[in-house]
């Protein structure tokens, strides 16, 4: 086995006591005092992530603006410089190679961020696309640290605390500026529904950062136990639960972020396919009567006992106090309303089809 | 009253041929805030080294396996409303109450000593 890799923030997760576990090929901290607590931060204050295992790559060169646009399901020929655009790379048959962000730093250069789980099948698959086209792809998941401090008083914190100008930036764009003497890469991005931000920047500078978020008292640590539980209740995919290889973005209930108006890009025939032919499953929420949760993997049964799926994340939600879940279902059993069953260990639970926004996002636009 | 201890971290404290089976206070703490706990019936029967139920965190869900066999004769009502009270007091708030059918199967489980530097093990 592949030796774990740690980020540069390890340390300061093992001196606060965290509770450590593999994610994504890094000993990452999944809570420290608690997932629940910090959840809660997230939602009515501040919490700061590290979330330095994510991975980025530098797309550059005469051909990177038409390149980015075969690999990536969303439209970056109208793009701005300083906006960044959310998006999947597709395999041909229109599954989910990855789903990531793109940065646009200047005109054919752009910064992508993608999964940590994903670095090194994502790295392959873009050389391999890369083939014809005059870029050049620069990896810098090993020279980068990542913070997402997020939270309805992040904006606050950012400015009063580490004394980086955010208020301005709108949501969705970045800025770069010289902090102590350090190049770092500043957005209005997350992925906890909250409004926040996320700075890229060497190792150093991202522990000094952390560092003083943590001394102020203003920015709780936080683990990705709760990013998981913030990320859910907002209907946010994670990769591997509700996206994969073998997952569409139609399916998964991310058509907006498939620009079939394109003319090219990799999967865009099976998904204009797909689109015609109508998805054959769907990602639906689904909301349990009984205490029990519903995990990842659980089958999900119609009423006569066939099994039409499986749940994908499933919760005893921490901002909505119900036993929630999002399961990827037969289309026939997608609509809402639908009574469906979930097994868990051996029992048969009763579960509703409702929305997979089980809480409203509250993001700064 | 004697208290013993599985090396899946449950409890069974026994007086007489009744035991009250409940996970410890490491178990516990190890699992974070438990938002469920998912029990057997009363009448129910339990068989050592088989799963009896789950308690489940926040995070995930973690087997609840039977440290003795027997018939449950109560299940703790409370956790029912309430499971958050296994993080307030794991030894208080035992889980299922077993009538033992095999009272000697209690000699394959570890004293609090024995059950301490298991635990101490696991921390390596």
């Amino acid at each position: 086995m592949e030796e774990i890799k740690k980020t540069c923030l390890h340390d300061r997760h093992i001196a606060l006591g965290a509770q450590m576990s593999p994610f994504g090929g890094f000993d990452m901290p999944i809570q420290y005092e608690g997932i629940i607590e910090e959840h809660t931060a997230v939602r009515t204050a501040c919490g700061v992530f590290d979330v330095s295992h994510m991975g980025e790559v530098t797309i550059c060169g005469a051909d990177a603006e038409r390149f980015v646009g075969h690999i990536f399901s969303n439209d970056v020929r109208e793009m701005a410089v300083g906006k960044i655009l959310y998006g999947m790379m597709l395999n041909e048959h229109g599954g989910v190679v990855d789903d990531l962000l793109v940065y646009k730093r200047g005109e054919n250069d752009f910064f992508l961020v993608i999964n940590a789980a994903n670095i090194d099948k994502d790295m392959a698959w873009i050389e391999k696309c890369a083939e014809g086209f005059d870029v050049e792809i620069i990896p810098l998941s090993d020279q980068l640290g990542e913070l997402a401090v997020q939270g309805p008083e992040a904006e606050a914190v950012m400015e009063q605390v580490l004394g980086i100008a955010c208020r301005d930036l709108a949501f969705y764009t970045f800025k770069e500026s010289e902090l102590d003497g350090a190049h770092i890469l500043v957005s209005r991005t997350g992925y906890t529904g909250e409004d926040g931000f996320e700075i890229y920047a060497d190792h150093d500078t991202i522990r000094s950062l952390w560092d003083e978020l943590i001394e102020s008292g203003r920015a709780k640590p936080c683990g990705l136990g709760c990013r998981d539980t913030l990320r859910f209740e907002v209907g946010l995919p994670l990769y591997g639960d509700e996206l994969a290889d073998d997952i569409t973005p139609l399916e998964a209930g991310l058509g907006i972020f498939v620009k079939l108006d394109k003319p090219e890009f990799i999967g865009r025939e099976a998904l204009a396919a797909q689109k015609a032919a109508g998805a054959p499953r769907k990602l639906v929420g689904l909301e349990l009567a009984d205490r029990a949760i519903a995990r990842h993997g659980y089958e999900v049964v119609d009423e006569e006992g066939n099994v039409v799926g499986h749940v994908t994340t499933g919760y005893r939600g921490i901002s909505v106090d119900k036993s929630i879940a999002a399961a990827l279902v037969d289309a026939r059993c997608a609509a809402t309303g639908t009574q469906l069953s979930v097994r868990i260990r051996r029992k048969t639970f009763p579960a509703t089809v409702t929305s997979k926004k089980f809480y409203k996002k509250s993001y700064k636009k | 009253m004697k208290t013993y201890y599985s090396p899946t971290h449950e409890y069974a404290r026994v007086e007489g041929n009744i035991a009250l089976i409940g996970i410890t206070d490491y178990a516990q703490k190890a699992l974070g805030n438990v938002v469920y706990v998912d029990m057997p019936e009363q009448g129910d029967d339990v068989t050592a080294g088989e799963d009896f139920g789950a308690v489940e965190s926040v995070k995930a869900a973690s087997d609840l396996i039977a440290p003795v066999s027997g018939a449950v004769i109560e299940i703790n009502e409370q956790l029912i409303d309430n499971p958050g009270l296994v993080n307030q007091d794991a030894d208080a708030n035992w889980i299922i109450k077993v009538e033992m059918t095999d009272p000697s199967e209690l000699d394959q489980l570890m004293d609090k000593a024995a059950y301490d530097a298991h635990c101490e093990a696991e921390k390596h």
